[in-house]
């Protein structure tokens, strides 16, 4: 900590952002937190999940986990391939801050909370208030994340993610969404957690649309029955993968295929690139 | 919480203490004594010397650097040098030399051609072995999300899924041909493969010597630019570990290359104005060590940017980019024959299609690289190129030296594609080499490489085309504009070639097509399998369907009952007797595709977003020089100590010529395969078989290696006085020579007299297909040899999205005469798999995708099952019967998906990549809303 106060040091836990965004430039200051055995694990208790900053997407996917996770583990794999799930953290991932983060509509979804330790102590934000553009984040230069904290979800939560992109593997996403749904007794939607990701600066969770399909069954939730205005968090830009009306367009119904799987509705269409 | 001391890791700064990393390499104790934060790759590279970990992109996108770290796959270079203190190293080179489970798969990766230029093939083996060691049930979807993160440019992946699944035990190939003699039409592995799949083949960054100086090449941030330079001298003065700069005053010779007599344009190092953004404009030389920390933001370069012109339209009103060419058109191409204007006025149905296409990167996994030297008054070259003599010849001319003072050595090469028969890196080697007299090397970056390469040309195409109301064809126009780019390169090649081919290979009675290459701000358009037909194919072949549809005739039925024969006159008015397989790979796919449209239809009976289609397109190509004399010379010898030597100037880039050509001179010649040692294609040493591209080194190298054979054959068999029913048999370094009726006689070659050459007896034979200029009709022969091919596309578009994923592709392929099966196979797959790419996902764009993230290729996933049917029409001029497929394979698969997307959904796409916005726009355009298709709504 006393380095990072003192300025000009950048942390260092994969490698999988940190080295691509050099370019070819010589590393600068990295303070490798990888020898740091607080942060590793994944860890359950009574009030929920703390994912240890160092935990990497493939020991998430490896960690027994509730439902209420298969997004997050969809989400997992769909991390660059075996090479970046091996050294990529979940936490980094975060840090890192892109617009197209694949971990962040699943644990937008989640209601993660973001554990931020500096020189004075722990404090936690609410990831939905962590990152707040393109590579920007509420963490403080003298301050590290060391964990991911989920409180815990209902054992009948369900989830879903899904990714659209032109290709199978190691692709950025056109957009992506999330989906944690818990039904009632009569198999309707009682609470949903949606959120999407790649469709404006940061990702978002979608209340309108969380609104919108409580009290349906989940096979009634189709992209027409989220109306484009259920969906104002969405700011798309046209860039190389695709333009923003395609992305408004696919992203509702990308959505509304996540919650229907979320549901229990069964898979259909191929949205999902892998 | 502090983090311990030693956890932390001072890079790039000056090091205060030992920092060195120790760990287990490859089992044995290692140190690397660099800074913490070093890229892992860059360590196994440099000190460790461990070159079998390649570079691709240094940014985690292509996986070729894939290294075990205790046993898990992960990119080298995103891995911090001090992360792996105390721990295991696995490199592909150790894994295949340790390790039974590798050592396995290798083998299975010799066996089925899972390896064609190899760059790859570490990486792939290294995440192939970690999955097999998990000891996991293996399924083809298993191996595909374990091998993922690897890209492949050659192979199409498909024997690479093939070759894990053996080696895993899971259908496994039989062995070898044990008993082969490897002769024309044996499935052998190809001859160069152990060392591929052993991590042991040299490419064009593995060979240089520990003293060379390194480069930094300092390039144009902008499309259009004028700069100047500051004080140089001073700027270098002030900094440790430089040698000097150079800019274009500091070439000795011209500083200009090109690769078309009469339009050599391109400088070295641009003089005051920068043409395209990624122009390289100064050297800076110096030691490795010093450029690796280089901070290049106050280098003395002022840029005063210009507008620049990106697009044809935006070129042709546009100031001249060179003097000469008004209008900045560089050239135009023109066929006609017949009168098309009356041809599509007779018609009874017409059509009109149009296409537009973006530029496609090369993005072979090896970047640019070599090294050179100054030897006397000789300059020495060895790098990764498609084209030794042409190469030597440009530098030559840089140089202000003799042709034979230049010497090119061509490395192994990590993929071609047609990008690396063009000058690249090698100008600012030898530059830098021969001023220095040092040794220099260098290796672009993948975002150099993907700035200052030559691409694809972009194009904008439109044909028209009309039939009878029985379905034949009774006229063709096309009409196409190139983006060229900034320099010509093979732009005048591409001009040419497409109105050549643009009339498809159908029987057209009246023809015409016209087409220009117009100069912008980008960077410049070259060779890239195919030349522009690719292209043209999108367009022509749209319209073949559309007018299938007209005649009520099936697509298929249609193209047979068009597709041209022997006798029938082409658009340049050349006949054929034979060897014209059109109508037989249509035939060939007749089955598959009568299945296909049934289980579409079957498909397509359920309700869902998804709808099935089936595509068709038929494809053509010319093998060799349009027009143009095009030779071949091939030499081989008989060693005093009984060893054939083959001198093989046909420079093998993973198509895996080096195999085929000696399995065509081992025929003529008589022995087996195996006994033929290859000399390579160093220009000093071996005669020019030209370059490879083309689709020609199994025709026109392969036709001289014939003739050499034959010559070799015949000259031992005069040793004995036997004639050419004679034979031979190699034993333990003697001849035996037999014939009918004749005792057998041993040849002992060390009796004979020496030649220059070294050889007890040398032949060298030449081999230049024949053609003819054209007419200013474009009349005439232009090529000796046509390849034909057709292929079905089975895909599933989901409606809602716009995705399309293919399930199939079935391709059949007149190659006149199979030379090797199992080769043949692994050029069509990876034609199929680029042609993919060019259909769905590929389009650079300067300035936005220079990497291989926002570039996207297919990856292991993106290529379906390809079955491929050979059809051996007998080529009356090829040897053997041969021609050429390395180009034919790529040019009917994006027109066959773009046909499936409209089979499947109606929709019309006329702008390629077929991403999922543009789908999703066009099935809006041809009346689905959210998924249904509503009637009555098509715009």
């Amino acid at each position: 900590m006393a380095l990072l106060a003192g300025g000009g040091w950048r942390p260092l836990a994969g490698g999988t952002d940190v080295y691509p965004a050099l370019g070819d430039a010589p590393a600068p200051a990295l303070l490798d937190l990888t020898g740091i055995s607080a942060l590793a694990g994944v860890q359950r208790d009574d009030d929920g999940i703390r994912i240890g900053a160092l935990t990497t997407w493939s020991a998430l996917v490896a960690t027994p986990l509730p439902a209420a996770f298969d997004a997050l583990k969809a989400a997992a794999l769909e991390v660059g391939g075996v090479q970046v799930q091996n050294a990529g953290t979940v936490a980094g991932n975060i840090c890192n801050a892109s617009p197209a983060a694949d971990g962040m509509p699943p644990l937008l979804a989640l209601d993660t909370v973001v554990e931020l330790t500096g020189p004075e102590g722990v404090r936690r934000v609410p990831l939905e208030e962590f990152v707040v553009g393109p590579r920007q984040t509420v963490k403080r230069p003298d301050e590290i994340v060391t964990a991911l904290f989920v409180p815990q979800p209902g054992a009948s939560a369900r989830s879903a993610f899904l990714k659209l992109g032109a290709r199978t593997h190691l692709v950025i996403s056109i957009a992506m969404t999330a989906a944690l749904v818990t039904l009632d007794g009569a198999g309707r939607v009682a609470r949903a957690a949606l959120s999407v990701g790649a469709c404006g600066p940061v990702a978002r969770r979608l209340a309108h649309a969380e609104a919108a399909v409580v009290g349906l069954v989940p096979g009634e939730v189709t992209d027409a029955a989220l109306a484009v205005a259920d969906l104002p968090e969405l700011s798309p830009i046209d860039d190389v993968r695709a333009t923003a009306a395609y992305r408004q367009a696919a992203a509702r119904r990308l959505l509304a295929r996540t919650v229907r799987m979320a549901g229990g509705a069964g898979e259909d269409g191929q949205g999902a690139v892998a | 919480m502090t983090a311990p001391e030693d956890a932390a890791l001072r890079a790039g700064a000056t090091p205060a203490a030992p920092s060195g990393v120790g760990f287990r390499l490859n089992g044995r104790p290692s140190r690397a004594d660099l800074p913490g934060g070093t890229r892992l790759l860059a360590a196994l590279r440099g000190p460790l010397g461990a070159l079998d970990v390649k570079n691709g992109c240094n940014a985690g996108d292509c996986g070729a650097c894939t290294v075990l770290l205790d046993g898990a796959p992960v990119c080298a270079c995103l891995t911090a040098l001090g992360q792996v203190a105390g721990r295991s190293v696995e490199t592909p080179a150790g894994l295949v030399a340790e390790d039974a489970t590798a050592k396995r798969l290798a083998d299975a990766f010799a066996r089925h051609q899972a390896a064609q230029c190899g760059i790859c093939t570490p990486g792939m083996m290294a995440a192939a072995t970690a999955l097999l060691r998990t000891g996991e049930a293996l399924d083809a979807a298993r191996v595909e999300a374990a091998l993922g993160g690897v890209l492949c440019r050659c192979t199409g992946y498909r024997k690479i899924i093939a070759a894990v699944l053996d080696a895993g035990g899971v259908s496994p190939l039989p062995s070898p041909l044990a008993e082969t003699e490897g002769h024309v039409g044996a499935a052998i592995p190809r001859l160069d493969g152990a060392r591929k799949v052993a991590g042991r083949e040299v490419f064009g960054d593995d060979d240089a010597p520990d003293d060379a100086l390194g480069l930094v090449v300092i390039r144009s941030p902008h499309h259009h630019a004028t700069f100047s330079f500051g004080d140089l001298a001073g700027w270098v003065a002030a900094r440790l570990g430089l040698t000097r700069i150079l800019t274009a005053a500091d070439v000795p010779g011209e500083n200009v290359h090109g690769v078309i007599p009469g339009f050599e344009d391109q400088p070295v190092l641009a003089e005051g104005t920068a043409r395209f953004r990624g122009e390289a404009v100064a050297l800076v030389l110096g030691e490795p060590g010093a450029l690796a920390t280089l901070d290049l933001d106050d280098f003395p370069v002022a840029w005063t940017p210009l507008p620049a012109a990106l697009s044809p339209a935006a070129g042709e009103a546009a100031a001249p980019l060179h003097a000469t060419r008004a209008g900045n058109v560089m050239c135009r191409g023109r066929v006609v024959k017949g009168d098309a204007t009356a041809g599509l006025a007779a018609a009874t149905h017409r059509a009109e299609a149009r296409i537009e296409t973006g530029f496609v990167e090369h993005a072979y996994i090896e970047p640019e690289a070599g090294w050179a030297e100054r030897v006397g008054d000789r300059l020495e070259l060895r790098c990764c190129t498609q084209a030794p003599h042409m190469n030597r010849e440009g530098l030559a001319r840089i140089l202000g030296l003799a042709g034979d003072a230049v010497r090119v050595v061509p490395l192994a090469a990590g993929g071609g594609f047609g990008s690396k028969l063009d000058l690249s890196v090698q100008p600012l080697l030898a530059l830098a080499a021969w001023v220095s007299g040092r040794p220099v090397a260098h290796a672009f970056t993948r975002r150099a490489s993907m700035q200052s390469s030559t691409k694809r040309h972009p194009a904008e195409i439109s044909v028209a085309a009309g039939c009878d109301a029985a379905g034949r064809l009774t006229g063709l126009t096309l009409q196409g504009v190139f983006n060229t780019g900034a320099y010509a390169s093979w732009g005048p090649t591409v001009a040419n070639r497409v109105p050549v081919h643009g009339s498809g290979p159908y029987l057209v009675p009246h023809y015409a097509a016209h087409t220009r290459a117009v100069h912008t701000h980008c960077a410049p358009s070259g060779a890239f399998r195919g030349f522009g037909v690719p292209q043209a194919a999108l367009a022509t072949e749209a319209a073949m369907d559309d007018l299938a549809a007209a005649a009520g005739l099936d697509r298929l039925a249609f193209r047979q009952l068009n597709a041209i024969r022997a006798g029938d006159a082409n658009a340049c008015g050349q006949v054929f007797d034979a060897g014209v397989g059109m109508a037989s790979c249509l035939d060939a796919l007749a089955p598959r595709w009568t299945a296909a449209l049934a289980e579409a239809e079957a498909a397509n009976a359920a309700q869902g977003p998804l709808r099935r289609g089936v595509g068709i397109a038929c494809g053509w190509y010319g093998c060799g020089n349009t027009a143009l004399p095009n030779p071949s010379t091939i030499r081989a010898g008989l060693t005093p100590e009984g060893t054939v030597v083959l001198h093989m100037g046909a420079v093998d880039i993973g198509q895996g010529s080096a195999t085929v050509v000696t399995q065509i001179f081992a025929t003529a010649l008589g022995l087996p395969a195996e006994a033929i040692t290859l000399a390579p294609a160093d220009t000093d040493i071996t005669p020019d078989a030209g370059k490879t591209s083309a689709s020609r080194q199994t025709f026109v190298s392969g036709e001289a290696a014939r003739r050499a054979g034959l010559a070799l054959k015949r000259a031992i068999l005069r040793q004995a006085n036997l004639g050419e029913d004679g034979a031979l048999r190699l034993e333990n370094g003697r001849l035996a020579l037999y014939a009918a009726g004749q005792p057998e006689r041993v040849l002992d070659p060390a009796t004979l007299p020496e030649g220059a050459g070294g050889y007890a007896i040398e032949v060298t034979e030449t081999y230049d297909p024949p053609s003819t200029a054209l007419d200013a009709d474009g009349q005439g022969a232009p090529y000796a040899v046509w390849g034909y091919a057709a292929q079905i596309a089975e895909l599933s578009v989901d409606t809602e999205l716009g995705t399309v994923r293919l399930h199939r592709i079935t391709a059949a392929h007149d190659v006149g005469r199979c030379i090797n099966p199992l080769l043949a196979a692994g050029q069509v797959e990876g034609g199929v798999a680029q042609g993919i790419g060019m259909a769905l996902m590929e389009e650079f764009v300067p300035g936005r995708t220079e990497n291989l993230h926002d570039y996207l290729i297919p990856t292991i996933g993106d290529v379906p099952e390809i079955e491929t049917h050979f059809i051996e029409s007998g080529d009356p001029e090829g040897p053997y019967g041969a021609k050429g497929l390395g180009e034919h394979c790529l040019i009917p698969t994006a027109p066959a998906i773009l046909s499936a997307i409209r089979h499947a959904t109606g929709a019309r796409i006329e702008r390629v990549p077929a991403t999922p916005d543009r789908v999703l726009a066009a099935l809006e355009a041809a009346g689905w809303r959210d998924g249904r298709h509503e009637p009555g709504q098509a715009g």
